[in-house]
């Protein structure tokens, strides 16, 4: 490397130059925008060791494998890696695959038992099989032991409610993050649900976003009405967990209603009560109404490649999905806007589930220590920072990368999105009742939302029915 | 040579032939090595299977695993699901089988005559027998969306609007059927032309001198004739329809509601999705005793057929 850049990188590390004066600079030595990326990546790392208080390079040489998903997060994560190689000296390589086929393979792997792979990516509702399985490590061990935590890896700096919401005791039902939770794996990145939409089409219906259920269905059926020839809402339907968790949960919380209740330490589903079918009534007549036609097979990419088409008018799901599509190369790049939505006009605020891409352990790595550096460096400040303003790691889980001003300026270009989060992320957590029969329980809702979709029950009669399904199996697992 | 030489001479020329009987004893043994060696391979995870499908065995719940011997197979009698995943697992299986018989047949009629343009159009019939059924149930998805879909837009021109094809509860089955037609007719097709180029000339000859009407050919000569190739082409596609995975998950996971929840997307979302390792066993070994059932009955039948062809004969 020419001496003129070494300098550069080592006054960025010693903090001697801000980021924005280190890329103007960068940019002055004829630099190319994906060098400079690296460069940033690298001084971020350099002033990751000149703070740490450990020794980066103790496990020098150990090889580490990770299993990853197809997504922009783990594309942040490699774009940067050779940073961490640096650092540290150690070697890691990765296998990548679908989201369709992620979990699978996660399961397949970790259940055999195999060594092959020393971190993953995962979401915080499959460490509910993952966790009590022993198939991955309680990190709780690791964050406290500060001979091998870096003093500046700054637990507390990521949001306390996806701290809390990856780590749980066991117990079914018990609260997410309480005293005795096992820490299952660390936020990564993660995406809240509000609206996401076309501003184009609303400008020219002289329309506002809507402010609550009512206002949706309202709107999104005005939409599929005018001559726009797109649909008013675009909203998960496949028969999937990830039906439920997005928006479909958001709303359904913000009316009070649960997915559980505890009765003398049992846990009873309440699909039923009043609130539920009162919700989902009005989730099912929304989509009958302006949903998407075949909505009985959409998914998050769907949902999102409609938005970005300008095939549907707004859908209430990931904030990240309305900002991939208009940061993406698609037809609405650039005009898509984005508002915090509580779907009871009652509520105090909106109450977005999250879902939080993480990163875990496994408990079958013959290299933990230096995994837990690995996993350290990955969610560190700086390479959130570089993931978040270099990348498109959004949304960050630190709070000092949402103060960042390069952050925030590189997110107002995004309309409202910023405002979005604002609103929405005090009352954003997990709402689900943790439980180990997380997967048959969601399948089974999803199931039967698209059979209330398709008229072929009743929604009263089919929550019922769903209830009663759903209890039997907690009965014939030995949960009730 | 002393009379110790002679012995032992004597003692190497009787043992001769006895190393040679042993090894050709041994020689059987041999051979059927490999195929010994493969039958353990299966038998390993069939004997797993069975083990696990008596255990209550979630992954994410360890602490409550143990034997409950028959209680997986004893709670499918008193389970609607499952017995609609019978159901539908069978209907499946009897609308693909049958529809693609027929089909293939027809197919292997027309092109029976060999002429080049018969032998091309074999050829390219025989093209979506080449692609991937989770790859042709992609390239569906995409031709039966009902916003941009050729085929949406087709029923769309003889006035059937809003058809929403394997998206909803109504159309779900006659969809993914459609896409099992599509890919496997040719398959049947194949089998049942090579079936009838093969047959013997003579009662054909003799029928067309004694001016034997065409009906009577078929249905007395050609098709108790071509029935061996049938029952044959027949066992193979009810041996994978009955198991079929690809297609139906890939259009539909099993849906709308619980459409089409046939036995091996059933097993997989048991395993995968859910963890319930004794209950996605215990289907699977539902599925391996109904597909040997049949199996049972198609191979008697065959084998009476042949038997019936060999006395003909004799």
């Amino acid at each position: 490397m020419y001496e003129k850049e070494r300098d550069l990188i080592a006054a960025l590390a010693r903090r001697q130059i801000g980021r924005r004066d280190f890329l103007r600079r960068s940019a002055k030595l004829g630099l190319s925008t994906a060098l400079m990326s690296g460069l940033m990546g690298q001084s971020l790392t350099h002033a990751l060791a000149a703070d740490s208080g450990i020794d980066w390079k103790k496990h020098q040489g150990t090889s580490l494998k990770l299993l990853l998903n197809k997504h922009p997060y783990a594309d942040a994560m490699i774009a940067d890696l050779d940073a961490f190689k640096q650092l540290t000296g150690m070697d890691v390589t990765y296998d990548v695959f679908p989201e369709d086929v992620y979990f699978d393979k996660v399961t397949a792997a970790l259940s055999s038992g195999s060594s092959e792979y020393d971190a993953l990516m995962t979401g915080a509702y499959q460490t509910w099989t993952y966790g009590p399985a022993g198939w991955i490590v309680d990190l709780k061990e690791y964050i406290n032991d500060s001979s091998k935590t870096a003093g500046d890896w700054d637990w507390d700096d990521v949001l306390p409610n996806l701290r809390a919401s990856t780590s749980w005791s066991g117990v079914p039902g018990e609260a997410l993050g309480g005293d005795n939770a096992k820490q299952w794996c660390l936020p990564w990145a993660f995406e809240l649900n509000s609206i996401s939409y076309n501003k184009r089409a609303f400008d020219e219906m002289k329309i506002d976003p809507p402010t609550n259920l009512d206002d949706l269905m309202d709107k999104a059926a005005q939409i599929t009405k005018s001559d726009k020839n797109m649909y008013g809402i675009g909203v998960r339907g496949s028969r999937s967990w990830a039906t439920i968790h997005p928006g479909f949960l958001s709303g359904y919380v913000n009316f009070g209603a649960q997915d559980f209740t505890v009765e003398d330490g049992v846990l009873k589903a309440a699909m039923n009560s009043d609130a539920a079918k009162a919700f989902t009534g009005q989730w099912v007549k929304m989509i009958q109404e302006s949903g998407p036609k075949n909505w009985s097979t959409y998914t998050w990419y769907q949902v999102g490649n409609d938005l970005g088409a300008g095939a549907s008018g707004m859908i209430f799901d990931a904030d990240i999905l309305g900002y991939f599509q208009n940061n993406g190369d698609t037809k609405e790049k650039g005009n898509i806007g984005f508002h915090a939505f509580a779907a009871n006009p009652d509520a105090k605020q909106p109450t977005p589930n999250v879902w939080i891409w993480s990163l875990a352990m496994s408990n079958f790595s013959g290299n933990k220590d230096a995994t837990w550096y690995f996993l350290q460096w990955a969610t560190s400040k700086q390479h959130d920072l570089f993931g978040a303003v270099k990348m498109d790691m959004v949304n960050p889980v630190r709070q000092s990368v949402w103060d960042d001003e390069d952050f925030k300026k590189r997110m107002e270009q995004n309309t409202g999105y910023l405002e979005q989060f604002t609103a929405s992320a005090p009352g954003s957590k997990i709402y689900f009742t943790p439980q180990p029969l997380f997967f048959d329980v969601t399948t089974a809702w999803a199931a039967m939302l698209q059979q209330m979709v398709a008229k072929e029950v009743p929604v009263d009669e089919g929550l019922d029915q769903l209830v009663a399904s759903i209890n039997d199996q907690m009965q014939q697992a030995g949960l009730q | 040579m002393t009379s110790a030489d002679h012995a032992t001479a004597g003692r190497a020329a009787a043992e001769r032939p006895l190393t040679r009987r042993r090894r050709r004893n041994l020689l059987p043994y041999l051979l059927s090595l490999p195929a010994l060696l493969v039958t353990v391979w299966i038998i390993i995870p069939f004997v797993t299977a069975i083990y696990y499908s008596l255990l209550r065995y979630r992954l994410s719940l360890p602490q409550l695993r143990g034997f409950v011997w028959f209680d997986n197979y004893l709670n499918f009698l008193t389970d609607g699901r499952f017995w609609y995943t019978v159901e539908v697992s069978l209907l499946y299986t009897v609308l693909t089988v049958v529809i693609e018989l027929v089909l293939g047949l027809g197919i292997a009629l027309l092109l029976q005559r060999p002429s080049r343009f018969n032998n091309l159009a074999a050829m390219l019939l025989l093209l979506p027998l080449m692609v991937a059924p989770a790859l042709a149930s992609l390239m569906w998805k995409l031709m039966t969306n009902p916003n941009f879909g050729i085929l949406s837009y087709l029923v769309g021109l003889v006035g059937v609007t809003n058809f929403r094809w394997a998206s909803d509860p109504s159309s779900a089955l006659f969809t993914v059927v459609l896409v099992d037609v599509w890919v496997y007719t040719p398959f049947i097709m194949v089998l049942l032309l090579a079936g009838l180029r093969s047959l013997p000339k003579q009662p054909f000859e003799a029928a067309a001198l004694d001016g034997v009407p065409r009906t009577f050919v078929f249905f007395r000569i050609t098709l108790p004739m071509l029935m061996p190739y049938i029952l044959t082409a027949s066992l193979f596609r009810m041996l994978e329809s009955i198991q079929q995975f690809d297609i139906v998950y890939a259009m539909t996971q099993g849906g709308p509601g619980n459409t089409l929840t046939v036995f091996q997307v059933e097993a997989y979302l048991q395993f995968f999705q859910f963890t319930n390792v004794g209950r996605s066993a215990a289907l699977l070994m539902v599925l391996w005793a109904i597909t040997f059932a049949l199996s049972n009955v198609f191979v008697k039948n065959w084998l009476r057929l042949r038997e019936r062809a060999h006395g003909a004969a004799a």
